[in-house]
């Protein structure tokens, strides 16, 4: 009895562990999830921005230039 | 007090004339501001700038500075004839050094702010079209960001009135750290490092990279991230007004909605005396920039007990006290928007710890990141090449169909606070629940006898009176709808409403 029910401790510690193995491998596996969803998802508006950016981006970056505010 | 408390934003916008760089920015503010002005209800009589009661000069910590030794773009209050118009909404709309520059009427609460300060971007957009049917006119362009990159910044400030009784030291102690801390949240998003913006990479903020000092006056130069100008425009032995120039212009509803909220919450703690804990830190100044270049958010800043934390961990520093005092204060009769900005802060440093891009549809900063790194891996663009310079820039464009920030909100990608009819109403309704209201109503019924006004004054030029009368408006509480609204519907002429205040017949 004490033998089964030490196994049953160390089974059950290493079940927690295993657990909390799965636990982590999900939540991982959900983060990569979810940053593939979004990257589909910003392919789409990617684009969408092609057709509205400025032409010539360097020319037009490099002209814009500001006087200094506050 | 909670987030409710009299504040507002000004914001000088970029602007340029594609194809001509060498364009005078004082003339092209002018014609932005004129083309609106032109076209809306106040044009029957140019009501100046009332400057009466300006001090740009009066200094927070009990001096003025000479007006001999100041710079000259830190004279504000001389009239030099731009462009200078005071809206029906409350707002001033003018040229400030070569930017034009919307400052939103008073409002009680960051949800009215969030509304006036979007309100500021339609009228911007609507001005630009305006001037560009001036036959031969170049079309000019607007953009609600802070710097072009190449060494000049531009502000965007927020305004808090607070109470005159409150020691400028508290505000410096407990707020420089909330400050240095507060752009993971909000944070416009940058291409470029330095002030010049030649370093390579991306970081958090627009700002960061100008400020070179703790407490200082100047907002042109030697910038700081306490400013002590000390201009109420309001009583000025009850109140003062806390000038604040460091923040980011924010496209993001949620970004302005916390940035205004959450800082009026830790005004609110220091008024009280609620702060005891110190989180002052070691190097402000090189915290600030530090935190800004890390977009990773794992950059650690010490303070001077000698702690280590991230920016996230002090921004939850403020949180849990702010939990606390509002909890001790109110308990459950919290207001719904005190508990809405809380709940707000917390999920969004919740995520931000857990993995920031989860906040690309919340904040600037961050929706701005995921665009970029989506062209950086759908064309292998490096971080200096020229069309990221580009969609930072063009993120801020104020134009529906053009501004990159636009698009995305009305793919439905940004979380909106204010619904689209709040913000049109904005455009030309002044807030009902401060002296806005007394301002903007006398703009849109009286506007032909309105020879002046300023946030403290309407000023009436009364046919058959002789002087100019000036009714000034030093509380900013006074002058609502509930106060005047009967008021204004009895009067039909600005005389009848000056005999009214005044007592005197005509």
């Amino acid at each position: 009895m004490a033998t089964s029910k030490d196994t049953g401790g160390q089974r059950q510690t290493s079940r927690r562990t295993e657990e909390a193995e799965e636990t982590e491998a999900k939540s991982t596996e959900e983060v990569q999830e979810r940053h593939e969803k979004l990257s589909d998802d910003v392919d789409a508006i990617l684009d969408e921005i092609d057709e509205v950016l400025e032409e010539n981006a360097e020319e037009f970056v490099r002209s814009y230039v500001q006087k200094g505010g506050q | 007090m909670s987030v409710l408390r009299v504040m507002g934003t000004e914001t000088e916008y970029g602007i340029s004339v594609p194809g001509q760089p060498g364009a005078n920015a004082m003339v092209t503010s002018s014609q932005i501001v004129n083309a609106y002005q032109a076209a809306t209800a106040a044009r029957a009589r140019r009501a100046r700038w009332d400057f009466e009661e300006e001090n740009p000069l009066r200094d927070a910590r009990g001096f003025d500075l000479a007006r001999e030794s100041a710079d000259s773009t830190q004279l504000t209050d001389e009239d030099l004839g731009l462009a200078n118009v005071i809206l029906t909404n409350g707002a001033r709309l003018y040229v400030d050094h070569a930017h034009p520059e919307y400052s939103t009427p008073e409002c009680t609460n960051p949800l009215s702010t969030v509304i006036w300060d979007k309100a500021g971007e339609r009228i911007m957009a609507e001005a630009a079209e305006r001037a560009a049917t001036i036959p031969g006119a170049a079309p000019i362009q607007l953009y609600k960001n802070n710097t072009d990159n190449k060494g000049a910044s531009y502000g965007t400030h927020e305004n808090y009135l607070m109470r005159r009784a409150t020691p400028f030291a508290d505000i410096v102690r407990h707020l420089t750290p909330f400050f240095v801390s507060r752009q993971v949240i909000c944070g416009a998003g940058r291409v470029g490092i330095g002030a010049d913006g030649r370093g390579v990479g991306f970081q958090i903020s627009q700002r960061a990279d100008f400020f070179e000092v703790e407490v200082g006056l100047e907002t042109t130069l030697k910038r700081p991230i306490i400013n002590t100008r000390d201009e109420p425009h309001a009583d000025p032995e009850k109140y003062r007004r806390l000038h604040v120039i460091i923040g980011d212009a924010n496209m993001s509803e949620v970004a302005t909605y916390l940035k205004v909220g959450t800082t009026a919450l830790v005004l609110s703690m220091i008024e009280d005396k609620f702060l005891d804990a110190d989180l002052s830190l070691d190097a402000a100044v090189a915290d600030l920039r530090a935190v800004s270049h890390d977009p990773s958010l794992r950059r650690l800043v010490t303070l001077r007990n000698g702690k280590k934390m991230t920016a996230i961990q002090l921004q939850r520093e403020y949180l849990e006290l702010a939990r606390k005092y509002t909890e001790d204060k109110f308990g459950s009769d919290v207001d719904s928007m005190t508990a809405d900005v809380l709940d707000r802060w917390e999920s969004v440093l919740n995520r931000l710890s857990e993995d920031p891009m989860q906040l690309s549809r919340e904040l600037d900063w961050v929706a701005k990141l995921e665009l970029l790194e989506g062209f950086r891996v759908r064309d292998g663009l490096a971080w200096d090449h020229p069309r990221l310079q580009l969609i930072d820039l063009q993120y801020s464009d104020v134009r529906q169909a053009r501004g990159l920030y636009n698009r995305l909100a009305a793919k439905g990608r940004m979380v909106q606070l204010a619904t689209e009819e709040q913000i049109r109403r904005a455009i030309d309704e002044p807030p009902e629940d401060t002296r806005a209201y007394f301002r903007g109503r006398c703009l849109r019924q009286y506007a032909e006898s309105v020879a002046a006004a300023s946030w403290d004054s309407v000023i009436f030029d009364i046919p058959g009176r002789e002087s100019l009368q000036r009714v000034p408006t030093l509380e900013p509480l006074r002058g609502t709808k509930a106060h005047v609204g009967n008021l204004l519907r009895r009067c039909r002429t600005a005389a009848d409403l000056v005999s009214a205040l005044t007592g005197q017949p005509e």
